[in-house]
């Protein structure tokens, strides 16, 4: 028992983490504290962190490495975007009209998430990673040329361009291929965004430590062995995907209503990798690691406006330093001797 | 104290439990003309076994001659070239490891297989897995159904467990125990998952002689709580001839001895065999 | 129809050059390395600028680039990847996007985003054949690229060092009780990636003689998958993987859509792998139970 109560004690910890995090920038951010570049920052920080914590459920828990997570964010940010402007005229209420945007683009992003992973995910190791890099790069290519309008007969799609939708002439377009969404009403706020990285945490810490999540993980450290307690390795391994995938796509579905324009190259392969950057330098399978990577990795390129040429130099130095302290004995021997001392000379 | 563990354990009996003397040698499992090939090298070939539903059969043999490789025939992991498996009287052909598990088979590996980064109540819970009832939206949004499961299967792994005095370990890492402690979590998980018959590969192995002794002990008190047969793959011919009552003696691939210990222990070409072993050059070990 | 061939067998030869490096790291190192597609774009700089900026003969500045590439390789390797021996492959995954970004950036410092027009280093006329003209670019990429294939296959197979790198790539720890100098080996196989990802970059910036900071990003993702599609760690894969992905990418574009050509050069990549999961000549391990 006392190990059950570690585990909801950490997760409690960390809702109070993010609760507490909230109220300090809503203060600051009420008080005219916060520079207008960072108060801006404050709705992409959230969807970050959702895409953080979502990633972290496939690589930290199911142990599979996936280079493709902004393509289900895309799928998620279009879908949000279309549910939202699509109903415009019948939900007026913005907040619901946003919860819908979220929930329509995780579902969208889920079932991407099946199509997906129910080919994909009997491959391995590096081999599944390419997988997922090639269907994030089919995702984006796809939305580049994806059209879509909306009049009064209802939703109008192409892959062609804009006019061969065979729309009235009073209809919106709303996707406009390598342009995006356009004209997007912004819906998306701070506290949106908090609410949404709680029901992210509840839904992964719930997840791990339940019978489904011990399944997950068991896969993870031993195939078959896991296979030789009975469990359906598919199913588990998809289950986590898809869950993953769903969160990744309300996150999109937050980003993109945060903003009046969004567009698909957005979601590139580079995004995939700065979320990967989140996980790993946050710690694989360490949720509050993950939350704090996303806040500073996002904050701190902010921070260093000033070196603006050199400030991705440094961070890819950042990167790799690290990377190599972390991971390797000499380095982190070193690094930890050189603290003792202070401590020792403090003492 | 040792009263106390006894009546405990009674109540965690298996389904199959069947105390009456005259059922001990119906068979659990009935292997007929078992067979594989490994591209065109035949790894196992003829293999045939009968195994009572309580009865503890040993499966002995110089190194590479195939003991691993039948078990992996048993449990799917390898599909047969050859030969029919039934396990209480059903087919195994069409099933995979995972149904192989779910009608009643359970294993340990050779090279301990723990998921390391777990906990040993988790490991042992793993095994409790399909029969622990509930589904993902319960987890995760923690509706009674959760609660009382979890409740029941902690306290199930707990008793498991304590079978082998590892109650108090729950909470550690599995990755973090001692060898012997790795090979009994092992057996406690595959038992976790109710099987009719255990498969113990190299139980002893690495172990000093007072550990093996317990487990000896344990090997028979699992069969006796639970009711189950046990075939066992074992180098120390102490706990083979001390507890199995059957012996099967393998090698390069084939049969070519079966019986009860003293049989073996005087038959001509188990001798040849073992003392023959460094002058022929052992096969393919799988 | 024999054009588009020709031109993507060429394209494709660009793709096995850079999918050759590729292999030949990941099977020695078991490491993905995504910086290995900002190597080209340093090698079409460094050919660019000796060309432009000293008007040294094309030869030489292609030369000079290879050279440049080859040190840089190894440096990469000595200062970034080596502490990374023992750790885990996504930390050496995640070191490899650092070396990427660096690149990138500094790049962009040097040489700031504007594309840069890259010369003409093979001034040949064209080829007529039939009815249809072959750009003297394709023949030499297409000729680059058998030759590199030969010398690698012989290497690999025949010379000393080859078979060093050979059984590096089997087993590590056997190869240095042999006494195999294993880090000796797995600088060279990053030095001979590296040269073959400048020979790429200058080819692809001939023929596509645009040149930025981001212009090895896209060919290197592609020539990996051209590597994957192959069979990582195979050499004739890697070959016929990206001479297959550079015709269906040409043939995509000229037939189907140019702008889903991407889309659909990933989609056959999926469909191979779900149909051979370890790509057209990799090799299946098994686990041993």
């Amino acid at each position: 028992m006392k190990m059950i109560s570690k585990k909801s004690l950490n997760g409690f910890i960390n809702y109070g983490i993010i609760i507490v995090l909230f109220i300090i920038f809503q203060s600051l951010l009420s008080t005219k504290h916060l520079s207008s570049s960072l108060s801006g920052q404050l709705v992409p920080i959230c969807a970050y962190v959702v895409m953080a914590l979502s990633l972290n459920l496939v690589v930290g828990f199911s142990g599979e490495l996936s280079l493709g997570h902004a393509g289900f964010m895309s799928i998620g940010a279009f879908a949000g975007v279309i549910a939202s402007t699509a109903l415009s005229g019948s939900v007026t209420s913005g907040g619901f009209r946003l919860l819908i945007a979220i929930i329509v683009g995780a579902i969208f992003a889920a079932l991407a998430g099946v199509v997906i992973g129910i080919p994909v995910l009997r491959l391995r190791g590096d081999y599944l990673a390419i997988v997922t890099l090639a269907f994030g790069e089919i995702i984006k290519n796809v939305m580049n040329c994806m059209y879509i309008g909306v009049d009064s007969n209802g939703l109008h799609f192409s892959i062609q361009d804009a006019n061969s939708m065979g729309m009235e002439p009073t209809g919106t377009i709303i996707v406009n291929g390598p342009m995006g969404a356009l004209g997007i009403k912004k819906l998306s706020t701070f506290l949106a965004g908090t609410i949404l990285i709680l029901i992210t945490l509840f839904i992964i810490q719930n997840l791990v430590n339940s019978r489904s999540g011990r399944a997950i993980a068991g896969i993870r450290d031993n195939r078959i062995a896991a296979e030789a307690c009975g469990i359906q390795i598919t199913k588990y391994k998809l289950m986590a995907f898809v869950v993953s995938a769903a969160l990744a796509g309300s996150a999109g579905a937050l980003y993109a209503l945060n903003y009046s324009t969004v567009v698909p190259k957005k979601f590139d392969f580079n995004t995939s990798i700065l979320v990967l950057v989140f996980v790993v330098l946050g710690g694989i399978g360490n949720l509050r690691g993950s939350i704090i990577a996303a806040i500073v990795l996002t904050v701190l390129p902010e921070l260093l406006r000033e070196f603006q040429d050199y400030r991705m130099l440094v961070y890819a130095i950042v990167l790799i330093v690290v990377m190599i302290v972390t991971n390797n004995e000499k380095a982190s021997a070193f690094i930890k001797g050189i603290f003792n001392k202070k401590s020792k000379e403090v003492a | 104290m040792a009263n106390d563990k006894e009546q405990k354990l009674v109540r965690v009996q298996s389904p199959n439990f069947l105390p009456e003397k005259e059922l001990k040698n119906a068979p659990i499992l009935e292997v007929s003309h078992l067979g594989i090939d490994f591209g065109g090298l035949t790894a196992v070939d003829d293999f045939n076994m009968v195994v009572g539903q309580t009865e503890i059969c040993g499966l002995i043999g110089p190194n590479g001659a195939g003991k691993t490789t039948v078990f992996n025939m048993l449990t799917k992991v390898y599909q047969p070239s050859r030969g029919t498996i039934m396990l209480a009287g059903k087919d195994t052909h069409s099933m995979n490891t995972i149904q192989v598990n779910q009608a009643g088979i359970a294993r340990t590996f050779q090279n301990i297989r723990l998921f390391d980064k777990l906990t040993v109540e988790d490991n042992v819970k793993i095994g409790l897995h399909n029969s622990i009832n509930y589904g993902m939206f319960e987890g995760i949004f923690r509706l009674p159904g959760y609660w009382k499961e979890e409740k029941k299967s902690h306290e199930k792994a707990l008793e498991l467990l304590s079978l082998f005095d590892m109650q108090d370990l729950a909470n550690d890492y599995a990755g973090s125990l001692p060898y012997g402690a790795q090979r009994r979590l092992e057996i406690v998980r595959a038992l976790a998952t109710n099987p009719k018959l255990l498969l113990l590969d190299e139980p002893a192995a690495g172990m000093n002689p007072s550990e093996t002794q317990e487990l000896m002990d344990n090997i028979r008190k699992i069969r006796d709580v639970f009711g189950i047969a046990v075939l066992l793959i074992e180098h120390d011919m102490n706990l083979v001839m001390g507890i199995c009552e059957k012996i099967v003696v393998l090698n390069f691939g084939k049969i070519i001895a079966k019986g009860t210990p003293s049989e073996i222990q005087s038959n001509p070409e188990v001798i040849e065999a073992y003392l023959g072993k460094a002058a022929t050059t052992p096969g393919k070990e799988a | 129809m024999l054009s588009y061939l020709i031109n993507g067998i060429s394209l494709g030869s660009v793709y096995a050059i850079i999918a050759l490096g590729y292999t030949m790291v990941y099977g020695i190192a078991k490491m993905l390395n995504f910086a290995h597609g900002d190597v080209i774009m340093i090698g079409g700089y460094m050919a660019f600028c000796s060309s432009s900026y000293l008007g040294w003969p094309p030869i030489i500045c292609v030369l000079f680039s290879i050279v440049v590439c080859t040190v840089l390789g190894i440096i990469i390797e000595k200062l970034a990847y080596k502490p990374l021996r023992a750790a885990s492959s996504l930390a050496v995954l995640i070191t490899a996007i650092g070396v990427s970004y660096f690149l990138q950036n500094a790049a962009l410092l040097i040489w700031s985003s504007n594309p840069k027009a890259f010369p003409n280093l093979i001034n040949l006329p064209s080829l007529q054949i039939g009815g249809t003209q072959i750009s003297a670019v394709a023949l030499i990429t297409i000729a680059a690229c058998i030759v590199i294939m030969i010398v690698l296959t012989l290497f690999t197979n025949k010379t000393k060092m080859g078979k060093a790198m050979r059984a590096v790539s089997e087993d590590k720890g056997a190869a240095q009780l042999m006494g195999i100098n294993v880090n000796g080996t797995i600088s060279l196989t990053f030095a001979i990636g590296s040269g073959l990802a400048a020979i790429a970059g200058v080819l692809l910036c001939t023929a596509y003689p645009t040149l930025m900071p981001t212009t090895g990003a896209m060919p290197g993702i592609k020539a990996f998958t051209a590597a994957v599609f192959g069979g990582i760690g195979s050499i004739p894969g890697a070959m016929i993987g990206g001479i297959l992905l550079g015709i269906i990418e040409i043939f995509a574009k000229a037939y189907i859509s140019t702008q889903l050509s991407d889309a659909i050069v990933f989609a056959v990549l999926i469909i191979v792998l779900i149909v051979k999961p370890t790509g057209l000549l990799g090799k299946k391990i098994a686990e041993k139970v």
